[in-house]
């Protein structure tokens, strides 16, 4: 019988990895699709980094899934846990699963992400779970690039030509309805962070607001305000992109179970 | 339990054989990512890796040569254990590991960490072209063929390369 404490967590740490995991995915789709070479090659970079990042939480969620529940016929591995859950066990935010759309969208969605995830990591380091602490500290090295780079690209937008100027607007509208849910705590995220193993959302609201804030100022684009805010997404229930995401992402492992190539 | 750590050189020298599967003039050690050797008890033998990038999907292929290797020198039991911190940084790449790669025309990371902020449209770093010595270079994209490299392109012979991105 799993213990509720190692419930909790491992619910926290499904849920860093599944959003990792799912923008790393949707920005998977940009391999030979980008703008120009560079910015393909970037994209699919900053994919590999998000994955990599993921597997990293999925193997510490299946080592203590294991370790709570010893059933060797029913072992978790990362690759369980990404291929053969079901889309109401996925924990990640509605944001990391919207659509593509153009790259004003990507790239909005990158940024709005990589900026909440760059103050996560930042606190996550200083979790008293050392295994977390440390994917936190080696991947914040990554979002420092991603956060960077990401930024550029809003400013060079919002602040390009007015086609991209417009484009940026529109992704804005696409966007921001999913943004409130990054810093609403759910149930497994208020109790990781009572006992210390995660972070305080509450710290992280501002800080992500002023950086949003001061990039959009910079590409001359308007701040959002207080708007209507969907949640749902780390309690499983998602928009209807994401099973569109699984049916892709989990074919393989559903039609031949175990395969291997 | 650990007790006792086995002659490390000897290891460490075998280690010298598995290459990086992306940048091949580099092996393991030149990389810096062999973080320590431990021989347990029971005769099990520990290699302690650290990734350089999250993603790197070279580390799987790293591992699994490795363990082909020790097991062809006559080691029975090998257990491969990768551990995320303190991160990997290229200052853990060895100075031989910098002239091979630059002998291989890839630029090596530079000494100081320049770019690694969130500094935006920080200006290009200063890399040395490998392939004429010129600093008369210029970034193309920050991201490159694998994570761990960028972009540039020379402007006196005009040839592209990776540069080994200080991270």
């Amino acid at each position: 019988m799993r213990s509720q404490s190692t419930n909790h967590l491992i619910n926290y740490i499904l849920h860093l990895a599944d959003d990792s995991l799912i923008l790393g995915h949707r920005n998977s789709e940009w391999c030979g699709h980008g703008p120009v070479l560079e910015q393909d090659i970037a994209i699919t970079n900053i994919s590999l980094d998000l994955i990599g990042q993921g597997r990293n939480f999925y193997q510490y969620a299946a080592k203590l899934t294991n370790e709570s529940t010893p059933d060797p016929s029913f072992a978790a591995t990362e690759d369980t846990l990404a291929y053969l859950r079901d889309i109401r066990q996925f924990k990640n935010c509605l944001l990391v699963e919207q659509p593509n759309g153009d790259w004003a969208q990507t790239i909005l969605r990158q940024f709005l992400f990589s900026a909440y995830q760059f103050y996560l990591y930042q606190q996550l380091q200083n979790s008293n779970d050392e295994t977390l602490a440390a994917i936190a500290e080696k991947s914040l090295k990554e979002v420092t690039y991603h956060l960077r780079w990401s930024s550029e690209w809003v400013i060079r937008l919002g602040d390009g030509t007015s086609e991209s100027h417009q484009r940026m607007l529109n992704a804005i509208d696409e966007l921001w309805v999913y943004t409130g849910e990054l810093l609403i705590a759910a149930s497994y995220e208020l109790r990781a962070m009572s006992t210390q193993q995660g972070v305080d959302l509450t710290i992280l609201k501002p800080k992500w607001e002023e950086k949003v804030k001061d990039i959009f100022v910079e590409a001359t684009l308007p701040w959002p305000g207080e708007r209507f805010q969907q949640i749902g997404g780390k309690e499983g229930k998602h928009s209807e992109h994401l099973g569109y995401i699984l049916a892709e992402l989990q074919y393989m492992q559903r039609a031949y179970p175990g395969c291997e190539w | 339990m650990i007790t006792r750590e086995i002659d490390k050189k000897t290891i460490y020298s075998y280690l010298e054989q598995v290459q990086d599967p992306e940048v091949p003039a580099l092996n393991v050690i030149d990389m810096g990512i062999v973080r320590d050797v431990l021989l347990h008890d029971d005769g099990c033998l520990e290699i302690i890796i650290t990734p350089t990038y999250s993603g790197c999907p070279a580390m799987d292929v790293i591992s699994m040569n490795i363990r082909i290797l020790l097991s062809t020198i006559g080691f029975k039991k090998i257990e491969i254990t990768q551990v995320l911190s303190p991160p990997w940084t290229t200052d853990w790449m060895s100075e031989e590991g910098k002239r091979k790669l630059r002998n291989y025309g890839i630029a090596p990371p530079n000494p100081k960490q320049q770019v690694c902020s969130d500094k935006l449209f920080a200006p290009n770093e200063a890399v040395q072209c490998p392939h004429c010595d010129s600093w008369h270079t210029h970034r193309v994209s920050e991201f490159g063929s694998t994570p761990c490299k960028s972009l540039y392109v020379c402007d006196d012979c005009k040839e592209p390369f990776d540069y080994f991105k200080c991270h």
